[in-house]
């Protein structure tokens, strides 16, 4: 009997084991270690016909030395032309790779921004409409995300072209007289960026607004406050939870967004993305593309740290 | 006098909501909608839709390219679905059964991370691990298996925050009742747990599916040569130019998944009415035939 009960926990133990190591191994294979590879990768030479995955290690006997290679990095931040090679010279942030995480992190304020002009009402209005016709309303915000991304972003395409349905309405209305390039600029990017990053906003804002008492509001309006202050000084700050995750649920996929500046972006709006993507298959220089992503990582880690500071907060704060 | 203005406001008030949620929703249903009526024109014209005619889905079914990368992307979106449900299970049941063990904190930030890191991020950094592999056992080549082990990475994060909500919600008392009957805990988890969690399940796979049919970024960097998705191919054409066979292939997706849902939404009011009918049914049982003790 106690051998067998000793068995059973052994058993337990082990299938308890099992189920944490399944995960477990899996995230720590595919998730954790390409981040150590990226990391040591960014680090090693560039140079032509070098190795990258080459060991960092040189041992020779008696004595060894670790290659490390800070060049990537220095390149991303200055101008090795103009600039002193290998040091802070005069060409700190003239690079194309600056300019590239300045246009990404501008794009990816301006799609957050507009999101949350879009959004916010668009959630305030779901979370007062009638209960009886809240699911079917959130259903179709849902809807075309189930509708393939990529589509959805080229029919923009289409909308937005010289002689795209927007311009032909616009000019059948009298409204313009000649068509406005609006495809190809950062108007069609934005507009790109804001459609498909908009219901990220929305839904974090609504599951917020929609569990707000809004006997609140009443009650400042009898104590005299108008509609529109009661808005500012009650309905805003009750909802900044949810306008802080949906702000990071937009801002971070937007900073590293690929597709739709290649679809609908101009010429002169590189972001980073695609500088990596260049980096990486174009010029084949994979330790700079690498050290280019690590420098995203940190640029996005900085909101993500903001963010968690922000939720874990406000998740105390239910506790008490 | 002032009972009337504020009646205005109010009016004013409702008639604003409407109308900013109808033009949100025309924001968001315009691309759709282009999309379906473009499929139908007679000439690539973007602009002027010059008459009605089916050629472009005939384009589409005679491009060899779109319809491979058709099968292909099914096949990688079923396994990506179906593994992503099982990894996402054994996450959601670690973070919300096992609370106490060495590295929870390490576990929880790696579940999560995937959700909010750039795509262009993790294809770039498996692409590196994958080379690596491939290096030094001289197996996977590029191609299928690498993109699927890349969608499932970020498939299983969604999938376990889909079953990891639904998993807290399951009454604990139900397992601890299947266990002092004597089931041993691998059957109490597929005989009560399971079947608790099975439309959180169903969800997950959808998402994940959805996610993997969808994907491009990942696709991009794992793929090898010869081998390409849907999307792929759909972007490389976005690329070049207008191409209404795409808008073909759009409108067919669409209709297939708002059949897809329209059934799901069917299905699951004739589960709740049944469930409702059910326990409407028990509680009139229960009045007709009092309990002997409590009456006693």
């Amino acid at each position: 009997m106690k051998v067998s009960s000793w068995f059973q926990g052994f058993l337990f133990n082990l299938g308890r084991r099992f189920v944490i190591g399944v995960p477990y191994v899996w995230l720590l294979l595919f998730f954790v270690l390409p981040f150590l590879i990226l990391l040591r990768i960014s680090v090693t030479d560039m140079g032509n016909g070098v190795d990258p995955f080459a060991p960092l290690i040189d041992a020779m006997p008696g004595s060894w030395r670790i290659k490390l290679r800070h060049e990537n990095y220095f390149s991303i931040f200055s101008d090795a032309a103009q600039g002193a090679v290998g040091g802070l010279g005069g060409g700190f942030g003239n690079t194309i790779y600056m300019e590239a995480y300045a246009i990404s992190l501008k794009y990816a304020l301006l799609t957050t921004l507009s999101c949350l002009l879009i959004g916010y009402p668009f959630a305030y209005f779901l979370a007062r409409s009638r209960p009886s016709v809240r699911p079917a309303l959130l259903m179709l915000v849902m809807l075309p995300f189930w509708t393939s991304f990529l589509l959805r972003v080229y029919a923009w395409k289409g909308i937005l072209a010289d002689q795209g349905v927007l311009n032909n309405l616009l000019l059948a209305l009298g409204i313009i007289q000649e068509p406005v390039v609006m495809l190809y600029t950062n108007v069609s990017m934005l507009v790109g960026m804001t459609y498909v990053y908009c219901p990220f906003m929305i839904l974090p804002l609504y599951a917020n607004l929609v569990k707000m008492d809004f006997r609140l509001l009443e009650a400042a309006h009898d104590l005299g406050a108008s509609r529109w202050k009661a808005f500012w000084l009650i309905t805003v700050p009750l909802s900044k939870s949810g306008i802080i995750a949906g702000s990071m649920l937009v801002f971070i996929p937007s900073v590293g967004e690929f597709v739709i500046p290649s679809l609908l972006g101009g010429a002169e709006n590189i972001m980073i993305g695609r500088v990596v993507w260049d980096e990486m298959f174009s010029s084949n220089n994979w330790p700079r593309a690498a050290a280019l992503a690590v420098v995203m990582i940190v640029l996005i880690l900085v909101p993500l740290a903001f963010y968690y500071r922000a939720s874990s907060g406000r998740g105390a704060h239910a506790e008490s | 006098m002032k009972s009337q203005t504020n009646l205005l406001l109010r009016f004013a008030e409702n008639n604003l909501g409407r109308l900013w949620l109808g033009l949100v929703y025309l924001f968001l249903y315009i691309p759709l909608f282009f999309l379906i009526i473009f499929s139908f024109n007679s000439t690539r014209q973007d602009g002027v839709f010059t008459g009605f005619s089916l050629r472009w889905y005939q384009a589409l079914l005679s491009d060899s390219r779109l319809v491979e990368g058709f099968f292909l992307s099914l096949k990688v979106a079923l396994i990506t679905g179906t593994l992503s449900v099982v990894l996402g299970c054994f996450a959601a049941f670690v973070l919300v059964r096992y609370l106490r063990f060495t590295g929870r904190t390490l576990f929880y930030g790696m579940v999560n991370a995937p959700l909010v890191m750039p795509e262009v991020i993790i294809g770039l950094s498996l692409l590196l691990l994958m080379v690596a592999v491939q290096r030094t056992l001289g197996w996977p080549d590029r191609g299928f298996i690498t993109i699927v082990t890349g969608h499932t990475l970020l498939g299983m994060a969604y999938a376990t925050v889909v079953i990891q909500s639904r998993l807290s919600e399951v009454d604990r008392s139900l397992e601890e009742a299947a266990m002092d009957l004597g089931c041993r805990p691998v059957q109490v988890f597929f005989l009560v747990t399971l079947p608790n969690i099975a439309p959180a399940l169903v969800s997950a796979w959808l998402l994940t599916f959805t996610l993997s049919f969808d994907d491009v970024v990942i696709s991009e960097f794992l793929s090898g040569p010869g081998v390409t998705t849907l999307p792929q191919v759909i972007f490389s054409y976005a690329r070049r130019g207008v191409n209404p066979s795409i808008y073909a292939a759009a409108t067919l997706l669409i209709a297939a998944v708002s059949l897809g849902i329209i059934t799901y939404s069917v299905l699951m009011l004739r589960r709740q009415k049944r469930l409702d009918r059910e326990i409407s049914a028990a509680t009139r049982s229960e009045q007709a035939f009092p309990d002997p003790a409590a009456a006693g």
